[in-house]
C-alpha cells in the first residue's frame, strides 16, 4: 500500500468514527430528546399539561408501570421477557389487601371492625409473594429449559386465575390512613409513590452499574457463553432476575392497592405491554447486554407522557393502545437497525 | 505430472484471488476438474479450500478471476444460482430440516405438483427412484431427524441428484462416517462417475485420496501449489506440497523453565455422541499431561477432537468418563466455574463467540472472572482497583487501547485477544489452555502473543496450546501431542518434530487409532 493509500485509509477510518460517534449519541439519547420534544408540543396545544398538578399526575400514574419497569429492565437485559406481571400484580395486591384487612375470613368486612394486621405485613406479604412466584418461573425457564417467553405466559393466566380465585369475586377495599398513605400520601408535595419510584430506580441503578452482581448481568445478557466459560453461573443470574421482577411486581401491588385504596383481580390486565414498551423504547435491547435504568425512567415517563398529552387532548383510549403497540415495534425496529449499524462499524 | 485433467474440463477457474480484511485468502489460484472425474482437493486449514468452494458454489462472489463451466464463463449470484447450473454444494453441516420427511427434503423449494398443490405421490415416487440409484433403503416418508448421518448425507445427494447437476462438491464428507459408511460412500461416488457426474471432496484422510481420487489439487496460504494425476504421485509427495518449507517465525524458545512436575494430566477421557447432536465429535481414550513452564502444543486439523478436549477438560462439556488430575488431586470438573477454581483457564478458539461482550468496555471484559480481586465492601466492584488492573494488564500485555471504558469491540483482532489473555492472567492460573491464540490477528500481534504465552511459561504456568498451524506449534510448542478423529495419535519432542512428521501423525490411521 502506497503512502498516499495509507492516508486515504486513515481518513476513511476516521470519517467512519465520526458518523458513527454522531449516531450512537443520538441512539442514546433519542428517548430523552423524543420525550422533551413531546412535552413541548403538549405543552403548546395544551397549557394545562405544563401545571404542577397534571406533571405529579403524570409521575403518580407512571410509578406503577415505572415500579415493574425498573424489574423488567433486569429481565431484559439477560435477553428474558416476564410476560406475567400484570397478572403477578393482582395477585399479590390481593394477598396485601387480605393480610391488611385481617386475613382471608375478614378480608370483606368493611369500617373499624377490620383492624388487620397493618401495612408493614401486608406489604412484607405482597413482596414475599412476588419474590416466590419469580423464583418459580425462574427455575421452569433455568431448570425445565422452558423459555422465558412460555413460562411466564403460562404465569400469566395462573396468577390471574390464582387472583380470581383469592378475590372470589369482589373487590377488598377500606384500608387505614397509614396504608393508603403509601399510594395517596405527599412529602413536601411530591407523592409517595413517585418516591418509591425514583428511590428504586436510584439503588437500581447503582445495583446495576457499580455492583459485581450488576457486572453479570450485563455479561450473561451480552453474551451467555463466554460468560459461562468466564466461570460465572448463567442459570443462577438469570433465575435471580425474575426474583428481583417478582420483588417489584409486590411492592408495585401494594403501592397499587394503597393508591385506589382497593385491591382487585383485574388490577394490572394489559401491563406487560406498557412496561415492556418503557424499557424496550428506554433503549434497552431486547436481545440482551445492552440498556440502562436511566433510559427506562424516560421510557416509562414517555409513556406516560403521551397517554396524559392524549388524555387533555380527548384522543379516545382505543386509540391510544393503538399507539402504544405501534410506538413499541418501532423502539425495536430503531434497536435492530442501531445494531446493525454497530456491525458494520 | 499432467496439468490438465485427462478429459476436456468440466470446470476451469483461472486466476481466482479473494480477500478478506487483512487477510488474502485467494491469490490467483487455478483449479480444473474434468467430467467424469473425482477430484481430491487438500490442503491444511487456513489454506484457502473453503473460500474457493464458498465461491464455486456461488455463496461468495471473487475478487478476480474467471470460471467457466462446461464450456460457457459464468458468474453465479447466489448458490440457487450454481446449483440450477448444475453445481451443488453438501457442506459438513448439513441444509436438512430434521422434522421433515426425506422426500420433503429432497425436493425442497421444488415439489412436484401443480402451482398450488403437491403431489405426494409424485413426490415419493421420484425419491423412491433416487433412493434406489444410491442405494439409501428407506421409506421417503421416514423424517430424517431419524436418520443416521451416512443416510443424512445419501438425502443430500439425492438432492444434489435431483437438481440434475454435474459437479457435487462434497466438503469433507467422510470425516463423520465409520469405515464401512465411507466404503458405501465410495461406490456411490464411483457409480456417479460411471453417469458422467464429476465428484469434488475435501478430506483430511489422505489415504483416501489414494483409494478414490483421480487427480488432486493442494492449496497452500491461498495459493494453487500443485495438482495433477494421482496415479502418478505419492503419499509424501502430497504431505510435501500441503506444507511446504517453510520455517517457523521464531527461534525455539529456551526450556529451561520445564519442570518435571506434572500440573495437569488427563485419562481416558471419553465423550460419546448425543443422538440429539449428531455432528458432534467424540473423544476417545485422551490422555496427555503437562508440567509446570512446560507449553504442550495439541495438534491435529478441524475436527481431531483438539477443541473438544480442551472444554472438557475445563468442564465446558460434559464427558462420559475419565481422570483429570491437577496438582496430584483428582479433580472433580462439571463447570467452567469448578475449573477455574483449580487454577485452569481457556482462551477459546473463537473469541467474539466464546470469549467476548463485544458490546461491553474493555474494563469489563477484562475483569468478569476476577472480581473477587477487585470488589471493595464484598459486592461492589472497587472503580479504583479495577482501573489499576486494567493498567497493569494494558502495560504488561502491551494493549493498544484508549481507555478501560471503550468497547471491546472496536478494538483490533490483536488487542482483543490480548483482552482476552488479560482477563486469565488476572486469575494468575496453573494451567492455560490456548485455544488457536493467534487466529484472525496480524503478524506483529502474533509474535506478541506467542512471546506472551513463553513468559506464562517461563512464570510457571502449564500451557497447552492448540493450533491448526503447524509453524505455529512447532515455534511454540516443548512437546507435542497429535490427534486425529477423537484419538491421540501421538506424541512427539520439538527437537524430534518437523511438519511432514507432524501431518503424517494427524492424517494417517496408525495403530493407536485404529
Amino acid at each position: 500500500m502506497s503512502a498516499v493509500e495509507t492516508k486515504m485509509a486513515e481518513a476513511a477510518t476516521k470519517e467512519n468514527d465520526r458518523a458513527f460517534d454522531a449516531f450512537s449519541f443520538l441512539a442514546r439519547f433519542a428517548p430523552l430528546i423524543f420525550l422533551l420534544l413531546l412535552m413541548t408540543i403538549f405543552a403548546i396545544m395544551e397549557p394545562r399539561f405544563l401545571s404542577s398538578i397534571n406533571l405529579f399526575n403524570v409521575m403518580r400514574q407512571v410509578s406503577i408501570t415505572g415500579l415493574l419497569a425498573i424489574g423488567m429492565t433486569f429481565v431484559i437485559l439477560t435477553a428474558g421477557i416476564d410476560l406475567s406481571v400484570g397478572s403477578l400484580l393482582a395477585f399479590a395486591g390481593l394477598v396485601a389487601a387480605a393480610v391488611a384487612k385481617g386475613g382471608m375470613q375478614d378480608r370483606f368486612t368493611v369500617g373499624d371492625a377490620a383492624i388487620g394486621y397493618g401495612w408493614p405485613l401486608a406489604a412484607l406479604s405482597a413482596i414475599l409473594i412476588g419474590l416466590a412466584c419469580g423464583y418459580l418461573q425462574g427455575l421452569a425457564i433455568t431448570k425445565l429449559k422452558v423459555p422465558a417467553f412460555v413460562v411466564t405466559l403460562g404465569g400469566m393466566s395462573v396468577f390471574r386465575g390464582a387472583a380470581l380465585l383469592f378475590a372470589a369475586g369482589g373487590p377488598i377495599s377500606g384500608f387505614q390512613p397509614e396504608f393508603t398513605w403509601w399510594g395517596q400520601g405527599r412529602i413536601l408535595t411530591v407523592p409517595v409513590p413517585v418516591i418509591i419510584f425514583l428511590v428504586s430506580a436510584l439503588i437500581a441503578h447503582i445495583i446495576l452499574h457499580y455492583t459485581r452482581y450488576g457486572r453479570r448481568v450485563y455479561a450473561v445478557g451480552g453474551n451467555p457463553e463466554a460468560a459461562r466459560l468466564a466461570g460465572l453461573n448463567v442459570n443462577r443470574i438469570i433465575c435471580s432476575v425474575y426474583v428481583i421482577m417478582g420483588f417489584f411486581a409486590g411492592l408495585g401491588s401494594f403501592v397499587l392497592a394503597a393508591r385506589l385504596n382497593s385491591a382487585e383481580a383485574v388490577a394490572g390486565t394489559g401491563y406487560e405491554l406498557t412496561v415492556i414498551a418503557s424499557v424496550v423504547i428506554g433503549g434497552t435491547s431486547l436481545f440482551g447486554g445492552a440498556g440502562s435504568i436511566f433510559g427506562t425512567v424516560i421510557g416509562a415517563l414517555l409513556i406516560g407522557v403521551l397517554l396524559n398529552g392524549l388524555v387533555l387532548m380527548n384522543v379516545s383510549s382505543y386509540i391510544q393502545q393503538i399507539i402504544i403497540g405501534v410506538i413499541i415495534v418501532l423502539a425495536v425496529a430503531f434497536d435492530t437497525f442501531a445494531k446493525s449499524r454497530r456491525r458494520k462499524a | 505430472m499432467s496439468a490438465t485433467p485427462a478429459n476436456s474440463p468440466l470446470l476451469r477457474m483461472t486466476g481466482i484471488s479473494k480477500s478478506f480484511p487483512g487477510v488474502r485468502a485467494l491469490d490467483s489460484v487455478d483449479f480444473e476438474v474434468g467430467s467424469a472425474e473425482i477430484h481430491a482437493f487438500l490442503g491444511e486449514n487456513g489454506a484457502g479450500k473453503s473460500t474457493l468452494l464458498k465461491i464455486l458454489s456461488g455463496a461468495q462472489a471473487p475478487d478476480a478471476g474467471r470460471i467457466e463451466f462446461g464450456g460457457q464463463e459464468i458468474s453465479f449470484a447466489s448458490p440457487q444460482d450454481a446449483q440450477v447450473n448444475g453445481i451443488v454444494t453438501i457442506y459438513q453441516e448439513f441444509t436438512l430440516a430434521p422434522d421433515m420427511t426425506i422426500a420433503e427434503n429432497v425436493f425442497i423449494g421444488r415439489e412436484p405438483g401443480s402451482r398450488l398443490f403437491i403431489s405426494r405421490r409424485k413426490l415419493e415416487e421420484e425419491t423412491r427412484a433416487l433412493a434406489n440409484r444410491i442405494g439409501l433403503d428407506r421409506n421417503p416418508r421416514a423424517l430424517v431427524r431419524d436418520l443416521s448421518v451416512a443416510e443424512q448425507q445419501m438425502v443430500e445427494i439425492a438432492r444434489a441428484l435431483s437438481m440434475k447437476s454435474r459437479l457435487i462438491v462434497m466438503d469433507e464428507p467422510t470425516s463423520a462416517l465409520s469405515r464401512t459408511e465411507v466404503e458405501k460412500l465410495f461406490a456411490i461416488i464411483r457409480a456417479l462417475k460411471r453417469d458422467g457426474i464429476s465428484t469434488i471432496f475435501v478430506t483430511h484422510r489422505l489415504e483416501e485420496v489414494f483409494e478414490i481420487s483421480d487427480r488432486y489439487t493442494v492449496l497452500r496460504d491461498g495459493r494453487h501449489v500443485g495438482s495433477g494425476s494421482v496415479a502418478g504421485t505419492t503419499l509424501d509427495h502430497i504431505i510435501r506440497l500441503m506444507v511446504g518449507r517453510e520455517l517457523g517465525l521464531l527461534a525455539p524458545r529456551d526450556t529451561s523453565y520445564v519442570t518435571e512436575d506434572v500440573a495437569l494430566s488427563v485419562t481416558g477421557l471419553s465423550r460419546r455422541r448425543k443422538s440429539s447432536d449428531a455432528s458432534a465429535i467424540e473423544l476417545h481414550n485422551v490422555s496427555l499431561a503437562v508440567n509446570k513452564g512446560e507449553i504442550l502444543g495439541i495438534a491435529g486439523l478441524v475436527g481431531a477432537g483438539r477443541t473438544e478436549t480442551a472444554r472438557a477438560i475445563f468442564g465446558a462439556d460434559a464427558i462420559d468418563s475419565g481422570k483429570i488430575i491437577v496438582n496430584g488431586k483428582e479433580a472433580r470438573i462439571s463447570s467452567p466455574h469448578d475449573a477455574i477454581k483449580l487454577g485452569i483457564g481457556l482462551v477459546p478458539e473463537d473469541r467474539k463467540q466464546q470469549a467476548l461482550f463485544l458490546a461491553l468496555a474493555i474494563r469489563t471484559n477484562l475483569s468478569i472472572a476476577s472480581h473477587d480481586r477487585i470488589s471493595s465492601f464484598r459486592y461492589f466492584i472497587g472503580r479504583n482497583k479495577e482501573g489499576a488492573l486494567v493498567d497493569e494488564y494494558k502495560k504488561l500485555l502491551n494493549i493498544r487501547m484508549a481507555s478501560g471504558d471503550q468497547l471491546v469491540g472496536n478494538l483490533s483482532g490483536g488487542n482483543q485477544q490480548k483482552v482476552v489473555l488479560a482477563r486469565w492472567l488476572a486469575l494468575r492460573p496453573k494451567v492455560l489452555i490456548v485455544d488457536e491464540p493467534t487466529r484472525g490477528i496480524d503478524v506483529g500481534a502474533k509474535v506478541e502473543v506467542h512471546n506472551l504465552l513463553f513468559q506464562m511459561a517461563a512464570s510457571g504456568i502449564a500451557v497447552i496450546v492448540i493450533s491448526s498451524e503447524l509453524p505455529e506449534i512447532l515455534a511454540l510448542a516443548d512437546r507435542i501431542v497429535t490427534m486425529r478423529e477423537g484419538r491421540v495419535t501421538g506424541e512427539i519432542l520439538r527437537a524430534d518434530a518437523d511438519q511432514e512428521k507432524l501431518m503424517t501423525l494427524m492424517t494417517l490411521r496408525t495403530e493407536k487409532a485404529a
